[in-house]
């Protein structure tokens, strides 16, 4: 994952997708565009596929509240009524996109969960961080798909606390405390009190599980950065450039990769120039 | 080879002694144009994702909403289709709307009404209606972008019949022009190289950026000037070849020409519809040989329309087959972006090319 972080030559995706735009079909985890709530008819599109070929498995797919306002979301919304797709549609609203609040997209009407009333959907409206009420609302939607009950839209209810982005200052267009004063806590510290509560965890095992994961990921960085860092060199191969523009590689791709040859050994003379 | 050109800006003669010259980057240019645009007609309407309270995640509309209120510079949905079709009904009423698109890459969804509505609401009703917006989008790559951040997607909308479509590479020129667009009565698509921002990209990128206050056309006079669509600018006159671009290529072709000795005619063509065809086929007569330069992908391009244009009206003229250097047919590639994109030696290649006998 640090690989495609980086862009590197260890990147499974070629150093082709922006760093966490992941794909990873192994664990049925679908390609990642940058382009706004096209994933929804998409999974709509997967589930009636499933549905059509007598499979029992179903789909599930995650929107920020923001991109609702996208035609693509409300196709899918449609769609998966119409055919009592096997989908569930989260729309995660941590209230924020970009700079403009959940307002824009129409929260202060109406619920996102209410949403689903519309389309003839079920629809649910949970504390997103809350984990046993996603999981348990998951459950139950993922349920009633495997069921042929229909879809579910869920609404996690939820706030972002960091900037959308590294380049983002939301202090540029929300007050300073608002991330202070938002009242449903941080999911994971609230996990970690219900288990202490429980008496199924302690603070220690949670140090401990803090300090080991933040351990992971600090070996994970620094055995991906053997493998180069965006912009340092070390990436796939330039002709790998013109790969899986289409299944096989048509006349002008050939030339326009000869062409790129021809530029690196004219940049780096005697240098291996097509790896 | 002599390596002298003429400098031929559009920017006006400044005396060397002048200290009132006022110097703006091409987000403070294009910021001045719809500042004073929103000042001087009540029916001038600025919006989009992130454009109101914010000002734009490239601070193009920095400052707007304050100054003019929320009723004409205002935050939209995240939705591109919304956005242009509002603009539509909006321009159907009689105002003027500015909507701006995040990126280039997101104007997809709203082009459907673009193509089907806006550019043919003249047409189809008889000049009932029109669509007297303008479509602002910053395009292009070379920021590390992604395939969803550094596409050049102006082919599309040249092949539109009903659509003009406007690239400056300027500061001074993007406020002329963009004042142009605004009081233009048709649907303009109004591209912005959003890798030149900040500062003229010379394609070396492994040299220090420059910024734009020491570029002569960044020089930006206040108040209100036009620059008129459709009129090319030469860049530099010179008499071996003709090289026809537009955006952050006129920049790289201009750096690349000089260092190589060229003695080139650099037209910054501005507008590709209307094209200035006039002063494209005086040039290519004069040189002979043509070079046309763009950062989009190359099959049905615009340089392909170029070439056909300069073949079908010149060929008489031509002292060798037109070169085209164009970004590769593939998506914007994230890590090898700078394999793809049209560089120094893409485009030194076609210039030895044209000049070899
Ligand atoms: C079609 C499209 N339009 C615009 C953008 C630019 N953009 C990227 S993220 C974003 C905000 C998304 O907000 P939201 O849907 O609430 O999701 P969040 O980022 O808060 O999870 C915008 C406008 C885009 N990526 N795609």
């Amino acid at each position: 994952m640090i690989n495609q972080i980086y862009s590197n030559k260890g990147d499974k995706l070629k150093g082709r997708q922006l760093p966490i735009m992941y794909s990873s079909r192994e664990h049925s985890f679908f390609t990642i565009s940058g382009n706004l709530a096209t994933q929804t008819p998409q999974a709509v599109g997967w589930a009636m596929a499933s549905a059509i070929k007598g499979d029992s498995r179903i789909a599930a797919t995650w929107v920020g509240e923001g991109s609702t306002a996208e035609g693509d979301f409300h196709s899918a919304c449609t769609f998966a009524s119409v055919y009592n797709a096997p989908v569930i549609l989260n729309v995660i609203n941590n209230q924020w996109a970009i700079s403009s609040f959940s307002g824009f997209a129409g929260a202060e009407r109406t619920t996102f969960a209410n949403r689903a009333v519309g389309y003839g959907l079920a629809g649910l409206r949970i504390d997103g961080n809350d984990a046993l009420a996603v999981y348990a609302a998951t459950q139950w939607a993922a349920e009633r798909a495997r069921s042929n009950k229909g879809p579910t839209l869920i609404e996690h209810f939820t706030y972002r606390a960091e900037g959308h982005s590294t380049s983002d200052d939301p202090t540029a267009y929300r007050s300073a405390q608002e991330r202070e004063e938002w009242p449903l806590g941080d999911p994971v510290n609230r996990l970690k009190k219900h288990l202490i509560a429980l008496g199924e965890w302690s603070e220690e095992q949670h140090a401990k599980m803090d300090e080991e994961c933040a351990q992971q990921v600090k070996a994970a960085t620094k055995e991906a950065e053997k493998n180069g860092i965006l912009g340092h060199g070390l990436h796939h191969p330039f002709r790998t450039m013109f790969q899986d523009v289409y299944e096989d590689l048509p006349w002008h791709l050939e030339e326009q990769a000869k062409q790129a040859k021809r530029e690196r050994e004219i940049k780096w003379p005697g240098e291996e120039p097509w790896s | 080879m002599s390596g002298t050109k003429t400098k031929a800006t559009g920017a006006p003669e400044t005396g060397s002694g002048e200290t009132t010259e006022r110097r703006l980057n091409m987000i403070e240019a294009i910021n001045d144009a719809l500042d004073i645009m929103l000042q001087r007609d009540d029916d001038v309407i600025v919006m989009g994702e992130d454009v109101g309270y914010f000002g734009g995640v490239f601070r193009c509309t920095a400052g707007l909403q304050q100054k003019h209120g929320r009723t004409r510079v205002f935050d939209t949905p995240i939705s591109e289709c919304g956005i242009i079709g509002v603009a539509v009904g909006m321009g159907a009423y009689g105002l003027r709307p500015v909507p701006e698109i995040q990126f280039a890459d997101y104007i997809y969804p709203g082009l459907d009404q673009l193509i089907s509505e806006a550019a043919r609401l003249r047409y189809r009703s008889a000049t009932e209606y029109i669509a007297p917006m303008t479509v602002r989008s910053p395009f292009g790559g070379g920021i590390f972008g992604g395939q969803t951040h550094s596409q050049s997607p102006e082919a599309i909308f040249t092949h539109v019949a009903g659509l003009k479509t406007v690239i400056p590479a300027t500061p001074y020129d993007a406020k002329g022009l963009l004042i142009s667009s605004i009081e233009d009565n048709d649907p303009v698509i109004f591209f912005e190289p959003k890798r030149i921002y900040n500062g003229p990209f010379s394609g070396y990128y492994d040299k220090p950026v420059k910024a734009w206050k020491t570029h002569p056309d960044s020089v930006v006079p206040e108040g209100y000037y036009k620059i008129p669509l459709g009129k090319a600018r030469h860049v530099t006159e010179g008499d071996q070849l003709t090289v026809l671009t537009y955006g952050t290529m006129v920049h790289v072709a201009e750096a690349v020409c000089a260092d190589k000795g060229v003695d080139a005619e650099i037209l910054d063509l501005r507008t590709l519809v209307p094209l200035d065809i006039e002063a494209i086929e005086k040039s290519v007569e004069k040189t002979g040989r043509c070079m046309i330069v763009h950062e989009a992908t190359r099959t049905s391009g615009f340089g392909a329309e170029l070439s056909a244009l300069v073949t079908e009206r010149c060929f008489y003229h031509l002292e060798a087959p037109v070169e085209r250097v164009t970004g590769f047919d593939t998506p914007y590639p994230h890590s090898l972006e700078w394999a793809y994109f049209p560089g120094p030696v893409r485009i030194g290649d076609a210039i030895d090319n044209l000049l070899k006998d």
